[in-house]
């Protein structure tokens, strides 16, 4: 049984220096036979696991990670969470997660930051007025909170833009999510580690897929560094690999990996409040706990698994940032990496069962996957549990793209993909 | 980023380029005896290889031509650069 934690057990730990913390979670070697396993063990895999044992009473199941858990994209990505998206499958999707952030650090018992700051979309032109006015009346149907904001109130609202119209983008306004914001990304693959690992789940680290043995249509088990593992269901959640786990049944995916980049500054005293997001310039920025100002640049427009990206990809995103805002013209930059992204073409994400019996696939998030984490794993977990999708992920099924309903997304969701 | 050389021009910098995806996936002779599967599997199934893949790329800022490119996704490594129409050099 898990210790709680609380301010007590803080308390009593700072008397022994905090040097006899319980474990968050075990080491476990695998098993011979598991009712389901997870392959991935990032933040949607590890909730997927969470709640599999805490709704569906499934406690007998792994997840399997090749390298450790959180340390790919969940630990990679400028942790904005927001849920103002046009369509209304992807509204019902990204709210539903949204929901769910609310309430996750007391959920799992783990201080998880979530940090409901807000998050500003800008607009430069004519049309991104347009697009943008169109997509706060549609999540305003929705019942997502959402507002219009003129140049001024932008300016109001986050004094260190650069709202001169004399600018080659000029502000011309911009949208605001009060209810969005920010998280801290490797808690929230911790938290989720550690609950789900009191319910029995095992984590395996350090232990890679390398095939899946087929009888028929149905699976009997992984192929793993660490042995053969029997099991009936397999959730895949490997993000920019998903492609290749499919490769080995054969099995075609839409997508595409591509690196994404990222990259932090050194840390300075609070100067921005919020998430702001610019889709024309491509440039969106907040600030981390630490200070650090948190940069999101683009993808590599080429399939790549390098998990690192282009100089020039950093270059276009700082250089829109040096214009919206002046004053950070001096700051230097620490860090930069990249993470495999795995793009949809309608940029939306796949939650589904597949023609194998027992192979599940929830992949395609791309660029903007980690908001979605709670709710992602909410979702697989129920249609890994019951062999059928659940209302909210049914649109999100692999077979749209040969019936044509695409949830395209492209765009359309506030931040250009 | 990495440079490429173009079989027109010679050896540029990969942002002068436009990647065009898998290469050889052939259109469809007959576009309207395809089944929805067929067209799924035409526009929008791909291998998305970890490792070496055959990939189309067009050299958008200089002499517009498209060529084919044999190229490691897991290190971006070109092995090999050939023109449109030409066999893939190696498999």
């Amino acid at each position: 049984m898990k210790n709680k934690y609380s301010i007590f057990s803080l308390i009593k730990n700072a008397f022994s220096y905090h040097e006899n913390w319980q474990r968050a979670w075990r080491d476990p070697e695998p098993k011979k036979e598991y009712d389901a396993i997870i392959v991935g063990g990032g933040g949607h895999g590890l909730a997927t696991a969470f709640y599999l044992a805490k709704k569906h009473n499934m406690k007998n199941i792994a997840v399997v990670e090749k390298g450790w858990i959180g340390g790919g994209n969940t630990g990679r990505n400028t942790t904005i969470i927001r849920s103002n998206y046009l369509w209304d499958a992807s509204a019902g999707l990204y709210d539903h997660a949204l929901k769910i952030w609310e309430g996750l650090s007391q959920e799992l018992n783990y201080n998880v930051m979530f940090s409901q700051r807000g998050v500003m979309n800008l607009a430069h032109n004519l049309q991104d007025v347009r697009d943008l006015k169109r997509r706060t009346h549609a999540n305003r149907l929705n019942g997502i909170d959402a507002v219009w904001l003129n140049t001024e109130e932008v300016k109001k609202f986050c004094p260190i833009i650069n709202t001169s119209p004399n600018i080659r983008y000029p502000v011309l306004g911009g949208t605001l999510q009060k209810r969005a914001g920010t998280a801290r990304h490797d808690a929230v693959a911790w938290g989720y580690a550690r609950g789900a690992d009191a319910m029995g789940v095992d984590i395996i680290q350090n232990c890679e897929v390398k095939g899946i043995k087929r009888n028929g249509d149905s699976v009997e088990g992984i192929e793993t560094t660490k042995g053969f593992i029997k099991t009936k269901k397999i959730g895949v959640v490997a993000a920019g690999h998903s492609s290749v786990i499919a490769n080995m049944v054969d099995i075609k995916l839409p997508l595409e990996s591509k690196p994404l980049q990222a990259l932090v500054s050194e840390p300075v005293k609070p100067i921005i409040d919020t998430v702001v997001m610019s889709n024309a310039v491509h440039a969106y920025v907040s600030q981390s706990d630490k200070g650090e100002l948190v940069i999101g640049a683009g993808t590599d427009a080429y399939i790549s698994y390098t998990q690192r990206g282009s100089h020039d990809v950093v270059e276009g995103t700082l250089k829109a940032i040096l214009e919206l805002y002046p004053i950070f013209s001096r700051m230097k930059m620490l860090r930069q990496w990249g993470g495999i992204v795995d793009i949809c073409p309608d940029a939306s994400p796949i939650i589904s069962k597949t023609h194998i019996k027992g192979l599940y696939f929830n992949c395609g998030w791309g660029t903007g996957g980690f908001k979605a984490t709670p709710g992602s794993g909410d979702l697989f977990a129920y249609t890994i549990a019951n062999d059928e999708p659940h209302k909210l992920n049914a649109d999100f099924n692999i077979n749209r793209f040969i019936s044509g309903d695409l949830v395209d997304e492209h765009g359309a969701a506030a931040v250009a993909h | 980023m990495f440079l490429i050389n173009c079989p027109y021009c010679g050896e540029r910098d990969q942002s002068e380029f436009t990647a065009g995806g898998e290469a050889h996936i052939v259109r469809p002779k007959q576009p309207t005896e395809l089944s929805d599967d067929q067209w799924a599997e035409f526009l929008f199934m791909r291998k998305n290889i970890k490792g070496v893949q055959l990939e189309r790329w067009n050299h958008s800022h200089g002499c517009r031509k498209w060529f084919n490119m044999v190229r490691d996704t897991s290190n971006d490594r070109i092995h090999a650069v050939y023109k449109m129409g030409q066999k893939p050099p190696i498999e």
